[in-house]
């Protein structure tokens, strides 16, 4: 990157900042304005929704993705794996749901990155916190719980996700599951060659940045817009509180039937987060909702297809069960506890 | 020459290989062109990220997808 694009950079920041503040009256402009729409209207209420959340989500992905992206550069799988060698038990899990968050993962990478992890004897329990906390708490996911829902959600949602995958990898620990890891795990010798690590210059740290927003706004933009159209249209058409008899925190059962219906349900946190957004408004629990939005992105059936090449069905059933355990754990204590 | 590009099968593992196959063709040299997708070969080179980029041997780059450019310099570099 030259001087004269990191110039530029600095210059769509204020840019940045301003379409930002102005994204509502922009918006209102457009829907009551020049299409002249009546504000009471269901479909000018769905559109306004659509025209404000769309650019106002878009513009919070380029910038966050962008900051993380230059973060991650300063972190890697091998990094990661030297600093958990070693680990005891809990300090470990923690470091590793921790670790889990800032270091790049691609689930495409989620088999070498076990082989590795095991191979460096890092404990199966650490190595799952690290699985369980990666996927769950991305930056997508942060994003998007940030513009659509609130940042005290967004703050809830990492510590809640972290404290799942911290105490699910312990137990799994604990519960000594290690014969059930499929047999020629333990066979792979590693060879010791690596990459020479040569620290990145501030410049190829920016274009990191860079790529990471056009490798994963490229991605999910479709899915941002689709999740938004169909949030838009429950959020003019469908009653407030059409929903709290059913989901909301009176009813024991929501918070599993949520899981229930999510693990299925594969969907990346740019799909789900507009909709549940909208589930929360329409009067679902908070707890049912994270629930929800954590069983969806956290506990899939392609990343379980993908870890069956390494695990045994025991394991992957006890895995399973102990993540959603956690989320049901979460759903209630949200419930019940603290926001009744 | 040798390249090989480790990766199972995933989108950004296809696209690694579809980019050294032209990056080989635009400079105009031999090369043999092989994709590796056996796990256990994989690990051997110590590789924790696909998808990977070996050379002669030698892994010069793991976990990223570059462009055509950035892969005539790897092979340039690596002669």
């Amino acid at each position: 990157m030259k001087k004269s694009n990191l110039l530029l950079l600095l210059l769509l920041l204020p840019i940045w900042v301003i379409t930002y503040l102005n994204l509502q009256p922009i918006a209102d402009w457009l829907t009551y304005g020049v299409l002249n729409l009546n504000p009471d209207s269901h479909f000018a209420q769905s559109l306004n929704f659509f025209v404000f959340e769309v650019p106002k989500v878009m513009l919070l992905l380029v910038l966050i993705i962008f900051i993380i992206g230059i973060v991650r550069s300063y972190f890697s799988a091998e990094k990661t794996r030297k600093a958990l060698e070693g680990k005891s038990l809990f300090t470990g899990n923690i470091m590793a749901a921790l670790l889990g968050i800032v270091t790049p993962f691609c689930s495409c990478s989620a088999i070498p990155l076990f082989l590795g992890f095991v191979e460096a004897g890092i404990p199966i329990g650490v190595t799952f916190s690290f699985l369980i906390a990666a996927p769950i708490i991305n930056e997508v996911a942060l994003v998007l719980l940030i513009g659509l829902v609130g940042w005290k959600v967004a703050v809830i949602y990492v510590i809640t996700g972290l404290i799942v995958a911290i105490l699910a990898g312990f137990i799994i620990e604990k519960l000594q599951l290690q014969h059930y890891v499929a047999d020629w795990v333990y066979q792979v010798k590693s060879g010791q060659q690596q990459i020479e690590e040569k620290a990145p210059t501030a410049e190829q740290r920016i274009q990191a940045g860079w790529n990471s927003v056009k490798e994963i706004v490229g991605k999910i933009w479709i899915y941002v817009i689709i999740g938004i159209a169909i949030g838009a249209g429950a959020h003019g058409y469908v009653p407030d509180n059409f929903l709290s008899e059913a989901l909301g925190s009176q009813n024991w059962y929501s918070v599993p039937l949520a899981i229930v219906v999510g693990i299925p349900l594969y969907s990346n946190a740019a799909g789900i987060i507009p909709i549940v957004s909208v589930l929360l408004e329409k009067g679902v629990s908070l707890g049912t909702a994270l629930a929800f939005m954590m069983s969806v992105i956290g506990l899939s059936l392609p990343e379980i297809i993908i870890l069956k090449k390494v695990l045994k069905w025991q394991l992957i059933a006890v895995f399973v069960g102990v993540v959603a355990l956690g989320i049901v754990l979460v759903g209630f204590t949200f419930n019940y506890l603290i926001f009744t | 020459m040798d390249i090989k590009v480790l990766g199972t099968g995933c989108s950004k593992c296809k696209t690694v290989e579809k980019t050294v196959q032209e990056a080989v063709q635009e400079m105009g040299i031999e090369a043999k062109i092989e994709k590796v997708e056996d796990m256990l070969k994989i690990m051997q080179y110590g590789v924790m990220r696909t998808p990977a980029i070996v050379i002669n041997e030698q892994v010069v780059m793991s976990g990223q997808a570059p462009s055509k450019k950035e892969v005539i310099e790897l092979i340039n570099s690596n002669k």
